[in-house]
């Protein structure tokens, strides 16, 4: 057997790094279809997989992929698939089955420049507000961004784990920028990585209900040929997973398949402040802007501007509360994004007329420069 | 003196096929003269006679009527999304070799929403056994038009009659590599078990079509209104004809429909045994 988890000092492609991230996690089940930038995720998977016994498919399309990753989660094993934009617009109605039938599972999306095709070998960040709302109906999902190879990895681990704790896809927004960066990773000894897995059934049988959720709103999962004959659907269903289609039911399901996301927020939400304490002006950002934003902040702190850096590594759910507190502290949210405004809106929404909310655009292709960013926030303090 | 039944005793009591069904489901969705029932039937016979424990056997279906067996059966089932059950079948039998996953679903789902799947996993020689349940017409939503409608009869969304040619399905899995390809109908349940039976008992990619009655959105529109006039149609007009090249069985109308056991390949490795011998591979060269 070759060794899972590969402890130690690494100089990896962010790519890279997420493929290993999702090894230690203990995934053991990958299904894909080519897409620049996120290939090289299957390429290492389709070497590292014969080596640990793993079950890579290079799949027809994405359609196939995501529907395959469901099927293999429902056997117990960890699964993911990786993509880009177009791919990443296929999968959506079974992303949506999998929030249907709470299926642990992880979908990488190395953003790239759209709409359509759009810019295939540059980056994004112009799936946010799709990786919430891509597929139909009002559902939850939840979604990591990560800045560095080193964040890639952890972050990987991460979405394994919030996918098992919640029995909910998870996804991994990262981009261009970070797929193709090479950087150091430190892999810790295998026995330091905490890794969570799905609740099962305490109860024989007879007397087990596939979706009777416990007190944490989350129902524990059996597996299929284990004996708990279950039976799971897309459509609307009662505690016994059989379809019951009436507005009652639809309330009760629909309602705690937000619930068991929303009334965990706080859990799930993982931010990292910085300069904020007496900050007047935070920079709210995430993924690879994180980095050129960070620099601004520094830059106008030697300025002596009361900047502060506010990076969302959870992108969904939001980050209310951490935006509500702050705005009642600064002046300023400034938000760069490499799109026309998504996490704008979201973080002007919840500052909610107490501090001003100014977006930074770009629509893909290169990253901002720390001056940029800088700039903004001496215009803003010159107000 | 008549001898007094226990509560429980009575319950014993069932119909026959009361292990493979949630009874407590009943009465189901299908409209009376629907083949659904009888082709499930069928698989279940089948699934008794070759003795496959119960809990190893995972039914998954896409959407429409056909799809709604797998909430019926009581085996773990996966109702999926159109299209979509072949994928997520592979997904389970990949992640978890030692069960018995099957696929049943309907002609629209399986051969136009999902028809890539269908090919792709004939070649890829994906170890499933996959059962459409081919009305010719989508049920589900109405009556439209399927791709295995024949020629020249009628769809709610070709109300001047089928101008298209449909896919002759047995010939679509043989020439994608299928290893077992057949075809039976929903009246021909003894020889529709015996040849669920014979495919259970092999590996790769086994595929079976049966001709099924849709009486409430095909018959009606086509001439064939009553519960038992499509029944009638299949047992007037088939022609049983084992070995038959699947490139000459293609359903036209007033045609004899050529039903059988078509083809049988032994050696051909599925996806799941090329993946063990790659590992091999690797793991001795390491
Ligand atoms: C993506 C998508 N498109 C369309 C539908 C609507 N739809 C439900 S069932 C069905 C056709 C089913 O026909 P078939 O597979 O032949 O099954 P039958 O109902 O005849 O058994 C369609 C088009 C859907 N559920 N999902
Ligand atoms: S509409 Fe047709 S296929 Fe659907 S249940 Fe009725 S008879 Fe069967």
């Amino acid at each position: 057997m070759g060794k899972t988890v590969l402890t130690g000092k690494h100089f990896w492609y962010g790519n890279i790094a997420i493929a290993e991230g999702a090894i230690a996690a203990g995934c053991r089940f990958f299904a894909g279809y080519p897409i620049t930038p996120a290939s090289e995720i299957a390429e290492h998977i389709s070497r590292r997989f014969p080596q640990i016994g793993g079950i890579f498919v290079q799949f027809e399309d994405e359609l196939a992929s995501m529907a395959a990753i469901l099927g293999a989660s429902w056997t117990g094993v960890k699964s993911m698939t990786s993509t880009s934009g177009p791919g990443f617009s296929l999968m959506q109605e079974n992303i949506g089955l999998g929030a249907m039938m709470e299926v642990p599972t992880v979908i990488v999306n190395t953003q790239r420049g759209g709409p359509s095709t759009g810019l295939p070998t540059l980056t994004g960040q112009g799936d946010v507000m799709q990786a919430k709302w891509g597929s139909h109906g009002q559902y939850e999902i939840i979604a990591l961004s990560p800045d560095s190879p080193q964040e890639a990895f952890d972050l990987t681990i991460r979405c394994f784990n919030l996918a098992e704790k919640y029995r909910v896809p998870v996804i991994l927004l990262a981009s261009e920028t970070i797929a193709h960066s090479a950087g150091k990773v430190v892999v810790p000894p295998e026995d330091e990585i905490e890794l969570v897995y799905r609740k099962k059934p305490k109860v024989p049988p007879e007397e087990y209900l596939p979706y009777r959720p416990d007190e944490d709103l989350v129902p524990p999962m059996a597996c299929a040929g284990e004996g708990y004959t279950i039976t799971t659907t897309g459509l609307t269903h009662n505690e016994k997973g059989y379809p019951d289609t009436t507005a009652e039911a639809q309330e009760k399901l629909a309602r705690r398949l937000n619930d068991k996301i929303r009334k965990h927020r706080k859990d799930i939400v993982d931010v990292k402040e910085e300069n904020m304490e007496d900050a007047k002006i935070a920079v709210v950002s995430y993924g690879q802007v994180s980095r050129p934003a960070k620099r601004a902040v520094k830059m106008a702190r030697e300025e002596g501007i009361k900047a502060g850096s506010i990076k969302l590594i959870t992108i969904w759910p939001f980050a209310e509360h951490v935006i509500h507190k702050w705005a009642k502290q600064v002046e300023y949210f400034i938000v760069p994004e490499l799109n026309y405004g998504q996490i704008y809106l979201e973080v002007k929404r919840e500052a909610d007329g107490n501090a001003q909310t100014i977006l930074i655009p770009r629509m893909g292709g290169t990253l901002f420069t720390p001056r940029e960013i800088y700039q903004e926030i001496k215009k803003v303090n010159k107000k | 003196m008549s001898k007094q039944i226990s509560k429980e005793e009575k319950l014993e009591e069932l119909h026959p096929m009361d292990k493979w069904l949630r009874s407590e489901r009943m009465p189901h969705i299908w409209c009376p003269g629907c083949g659904i029932g009888p082709t499930l039937y069928a698989w279940a016979r089948a699934l008794d006679r070759v003795g496959i424990d119960k809990d190893k056997v995972v039914y998954v279906s896409g959407i429409g009527c056909s799809g709604r067996g797998s909430g019926y059966l009581n085996v773990d089932g996966f109702h999926t999304t159109h299209g979509r059950a072949i994928p997520f079948a592979i997904g389970i039998k990949l992640a978890k070799p030692e069960l018995c996953v099957n696929v049943i679903s309907g002609d629209g789902d399986l051969f136009s929403i999902g028809g890539n799947h269908f090919i792709h996993a004939c070649r890829r020689n994906d170890d499933l056994l996959v059962i459409c349940i081919n009305n010719f017409i989508y049920g589900m939503t109405g009556g439209q038009l399927a791709p295995t409608t024949p020629r020249g009869q009628y769809a709610t969304t070709a109300p001047y009659g089928n101008i298209e040619h449909p896919f002759n399905t047995p010939h679509v899995a043989d020439a994608s590599g299928a290893v077992y390809v057949a075809r039976w109908t929903s009246i021909h349940v003894r020889r529709l078990e015996k040849s669920i039976a014979e495919a259970l008992t092999m590996k790769g990619f086994r595929y079976i079509e049966v001709l099924s009655p849709c009486p409430v959105n095909y018959g009606r529109r086509n001439k064939l209104p009553e519960p038992d006039d499509i029944a009638e149609w299949f047992r007037q007009s088939s022609v049983v004809r084992n070995g038959a090249d699947t490139s000459e069985v293609q359903i036209e109308k007033d045609k004899p429909l050529i039903l059988g056991n078509f083809v049988k390949r032994v050696e051909k490795l599925t996806y799941y045994e090329g993946l063990k011998k790659l590992e091999e591979r690797v793991r001795g060269a390491r």
